[in-house]
C-alpha cells in the first residue's frame, strides 16, 4: 500500500512537472508572439476607430471609437479587397498546377538528383523578393527576349504588353510563392509509403486510379498547407501589384500602403489591415473545415 | 543619375509602391495658413550650440543621387574638399526616398525630443512647412551664415518659412514632359499629346500629387499659385481618373519612370528637369525634358536643422559651404537640376558653358514665368486631396 502510494506520489510529481514542462518550452514563443503580435494588434485596434484632431496637423487623430470607420473603409476599397482575393486564388490555383507535377516527380522519380532539386527550389531564396520581381519585370518588359520574340512571332500585336497588367500580377504571385507549395507537397508525397502504391497496383488499380484514391488523398496535408501558405502571402501583398501591376491592378496591400504613408490616414490603413487579417482568417477556417484535414494540418 | 547602383532607386521604390521624391514650394507665391504659422519657428537650442565645437559630425539626410559624386573615388568631391578646409567631419547619407516615408520614421523621436540622428534633413516644399510649423527645426543663426545673401531672389522668402529663418534652399527644379525622342521625335509639349492614342499604356505620371495635379490643372486653365477649389482640384482628378480608366497610364510612379524610359516601357512621362537630363546624357541625348505649353510647376528641397540636432553651428557651416558660388555650380554640374544660388552661372562657365546657358539649371525670367509653385494647402485640404489622388490612382 505505502508502495502504492509513493507510486502515485511520484506519478504525481511527474504529472506535476509535465503540467509546467510545456508551457515553460512555450514561454520563448508566447513572449515574442504577445510583444511582437498581439500588442502591435491591440495597437492597430486602437488606431482604427480614431478620427482626426479638429484643426490639428496632417497625421494628427485622436481616439473617438469611430468603427464606422471600418464602413467607410471596406466601401471605398471594395474594388481592391475583391481583386486581392481573386488574384491570390488565382495564384494559389496556378502553382498547385505547377508545383504538384514538380513536387511528385522530385518524391518519386528523381532519384539521386533529389537533393540538388530541393536546393533549386529553395534557391530563389537566396535573392531578395524584390530583386527577383523586378527581374520579372525586365524579362516581360520591352527590353526582355519575351516581347520581341512573341511579337515576332504573332502572338501579340505590337502595341500589346505583358508588364503593368494583371496577368502579369498574376504570374509574379505564383512564381514567388512556388517554393511555399512545393515544399509542403514534397513533405506530404515524400512521406507516402511506396508500398501502399504497390498494393493499389497489385489491386488492379490503373496508374491514374492509383494517383486519384492513394497519392493524392494521402498529399492532402501538403496540398492544404501550400495553399494556405501561398495563398495568405498572395492575399496581403502588394510588391507585385506595385511593380508589376497598373494602377487599375491594385490590391488592398497597396491601399493600405498609400493610406499609411501618402495620406497619413492611419485609422483607415489599420482598418482595412484588421479587416484583410479577418477575412483571410474567416476564409482559411472554411477551407480547412471543407477540406476535412484539420487533424493532419 | 542610376550610374552608381541602377537597381536601388528602384527598389526603393518598390517597398513604398509609390515613391514620389519631390514637391513644391509650398507658397513662393505666399499664400495660406502655412504662412501664418511659419513665423512660430522653433525652440532655440543655446545649450546645444555651445556644445556643438569644432569637432562634431554632422550628419546629413539627403535625396538619393544629389550631390557630386565621383563614381571612381566613390566620393563626394565638394564634401570632400569641405571637410579637409574646415576639419568638420560630415557624414553624409542617402536617407530620404520620399517625404511621407521619412517623416514617418523619425516622427516618433521629434515629438519627444529625441536625437533623430541626422543634424540637417533635406526635405520638399510642403513637408518642410510641416516640421517648421510643428516646431521640428531649429532657427538658423545667420553670422554662421554669410552666404545665405546668394539665395535666388525667388526663393529668398516663402510661404512656409518667411525670411527663410529656419531652411535653405537644395536644389529647386521643373516638372514637365520627359519623352524619348527616337520614338516621339515631334515632342511632347502638351498633355494632348502626351494622351495621344500612339502613347496608349506608354505614359507614366509622377505619384508626386503636387507635380501631376499642378500640370493638369493649368491645362484646364486654373491656377495653382492661387486660392484654386475644392472643385477645381476634383475637376482635374476626373481628367486622370479617365486617363487611367481608359489605359492610358501605365504606372503612376516615383524615380522608377526613369528605368522605364530606358526599357523602353515608357515612351512619355510627366516628370523632373533634372532626373530626364542626367537620363539624356546617360544614354546619348535619347530623351528630352520640356516645360508644358499650359505651364509646368516648381519644387524646391530645402535643408533643415533638426529640433534635436546638438551640432548646430557645424550643421550651419556645412549650409554655408554650399552657398559659395564655385561649390553650387559644382553640385549643379553633376545634379542638373536649378541652383539657387546667385553667382553660380558665372562659375559653372568655367565649369562647362553649355550647362551655364541651359535654362533649367540658371533659369531665365521667361522660363519662370512658365512654371507655378502649387499653393500650400491647409491639414485638411491636404488629407482631402490626396485621398482624392490616391483613389484616383489605383489606391
Amino acid at each position: 500500500m505505502a508502495y502504492l502510494q509513493s507510486m502515485a506520489t511520484r506519478a504525481n510529481s511527474f504529472t506535476g512537472k509535465k503540467g509546467r514542462l510545456p508551457y515553460l518550452l512555450l514561454a520563448p514563443g508566447l513572449v515574442w508572439l504577445f510583444t511582437f503580435f498581439v500588442l502591435p494588434i491591440i495597437n492597430l485596434a486602437g488606431t482604427s476607430t480614431q478620427t482626426p484632431v479638429p484643426g490639428g496637423d496632417t497625421g494628427q487623430y485622436v481616439q473617438t471609437f469611430r468603427f464606422a470607420n471600418y464602413i467607410d473603409a471596406f466601401n471605398a476599397s471594395r474594388e481592391q479587397f475583391a481583386r486581392s482575393f481573386i488574384y491570390a486564388t488565382l495564384a494559389t490555383l496556378l502553382a498547385l498546377a505547377i508545383a504538384y507535377p514538380l513536387a511528385y516527380a522530385i518524391a518519386f522519380r528523381s532519384g539521386k538528383f533529389k537533393n540538388l532539386l530541393l536546393v533549386l527550389v529553395i534557391a530563389p531564396f537566396f535573392t531578395s523578393f524584390l530583386l527577383r520581381t523586378v527581374a520579372w519585370k525586365q524579362i516581360l518588359g520591352e527590353s526582355g527576349f519575351v516581347v520581341p520574340t512573341l511579337r515576332a512571332l504573332h502572338i501579340i500585336g505590337p502595341q500589346t504588353t505583358l508588364t503593368a497588367s494583371a496577368l502579369a500580377v498574376v504570374t509574379g504571385m505564383t512564381y514567388n510563392f512556388l517554393p511555399f507549395m512545393t515544399l509542403p507537397l514534397y513533405a506530404s508525397l515524400e512521406r507516402i509509403d511506396p508500398r501502399t502504391l504497390e498494393a493499389s497496383n497489385d489491386l488492379y488499380a490503373n496508374a491514374f486510379t492509383t494517383f486519384r484514391k492513394v497519392t493524392f488523398p494521402l498529399s492532402m496535408p501538403g496540398v492544404v498547407a501550400g495553399t494556405l501558405l501561398t495563398f495568405i502571402p498572395a492575399a496581403g501583398d502588394y510588391v507585385n501589384a506595385a511593380i508589376l501591376g497598373n494602377p487599375n491592378t491594385t490590391m488592398l496591400g497597396n491601399v493600405i500602403d498609400s493610406r499609411f504613408f501618402r495620406i497619413v490616414d492611419y485609422p483607415t490603413a489599420a482598418a482595412l489591415s484588421f479587416m484583410l487579417m479577418a477575412a483571410i482568417l474567416i476564409l482559411v477556417t472554411l477551407y480547412i473545415r471543407k477540406s476535412g484535414t484539420d487533424e493532419l494540418v | 543619375m542610376t550610374t552608381k547602383d541602377p537597381l536601388s532607386p528602384q527598389i526603393h521604390e518598390i517597398v513604398r509602391a509609390q515613391l514620389s521624391r519631390r514637391g513644391f514650394i509650398a507658397g513662393v507665391g505666399g499664400v495660406g495658413a502655412v504662412g501664418l504659422l511659419a513665423a512660430c519657428g522653433s525652440k532655440t537650442k543655446t545649450a546645444a550650440e555651445t556644445a556643438a565645437g569644432a569637432g562634431g559630425t554632422v550628419r546629413w539626410a539627403n535625396w538619393t543621387l544629389y550631390l557630386d559624386y565621383d563614381t571612381k573615388t566613390k566620393k563626394y568631391p565638394t564634401l570632400e574638399a569641405f571637410q579637409k578646409a574646415s576639419g568638420i567631419t560630415v557624414s553624409y547619407k542617402e536617407d530620404i526616398n520620399d517625404n511621407d516615408e521619412f517623416y514617418g520614421k523619425v516622427q516618433g523621436q521629434l515629438k519627444l525630443g529625441q536625437d533623430i540622428g541626422y543634424d540637417i534633413v533635406t526635405l520638399t516644399d510642403w513637408m518642410a512647412g510641416r516640421w517648421i510649423r510643428l516646431g521640428y527645426t531649429q532657427k538658423l543663426d545667420i553670422a554662421n551664415l554669410p552666404n545665405k545673401v546668394n539665395i535666388l531672389d525667388k526663393l529668398s522668402t516663402v510661404g512656409f518659412d518667411n525670411g527663410r529663418n529656419n531652411s535653405l534652399t537644395w536644389q529647386t527644379g521643373f516638372a514637365g514632359f520627359g519623352w524619348n525622342k527616337e520614338k516621339l521625335p515631334g515632342g511632347i509639349h502638351s498633355l494632348d499629346q502626351l494622351f495621344a492614342p500612339a502613347n496608349k499604356g506608354k505614359v507614366e505620371v509622377l505619384s508626386e500629387m503636387r507635380d501631376t495635379m499642378g500640370i493638369i490643372m493649368q491645362y484646364q486653365g486654373v491656377d495653382i499659385e492661387s486660392g484654386f477649389t475644392e472643385a477645381q482640384f476634383m475637376n482635374a482628378i476626373d481628367f486622370l481618373q479617365k486617363k487611367i480608366s481608359d489605359g492610358f497610364i501605365r504606372k503612376v510612379a516615383g524615380n522608377s519612370y526613369k528605368e522605364d524610359l530606358i526599357s523602353g516601357d515608357a515612351l512619355a512621362v510627366i516628370g523632373w528637369s533634372g532626373d530626364v537630363f542626367q537620363l539624356a546624357s546617360e544614354n546619348d541625348g535619347k530623351f528630352d525634358f520640356a516645360i508644358p505649353e499650359s505651364g509646368g510647376t516648381l519644387w524646391s528641397d530645402n535643408m533643415m536643422i533638426p529640433s534635436t540636432s546638438k551640432n548646430k553651428v557645424n550643421a550651419e557651416k556645412v549650409m554655408n559651404y554650399y552657398y559659395e558660388p564655385a561649390v553650387a555650380a559644382q553640385v549643379a554640374a553633376y545634379v542638373n537640376y536649378i541652383c539657387p544660388v546667385k553667382g553660380a552661372q558665372a562659375e559653372m562657365e568655367k565649369i562647362d558653358p553649355k550647362l551655364a546657358a541651359s535654362p533649367y539649371i540658371f533659369p531665365t525670367t521667361e522660363t519662370l514665368n512658365s512654371v507655378k509653385v502649387f499653393r500650400s494647402l491647409t491639414p485638411a485640404e491636404e488629407t482631402t486631396f490626396s485621398t482624392a489622388f490616391q483613389k484616383a490612382t489605383g489606391n
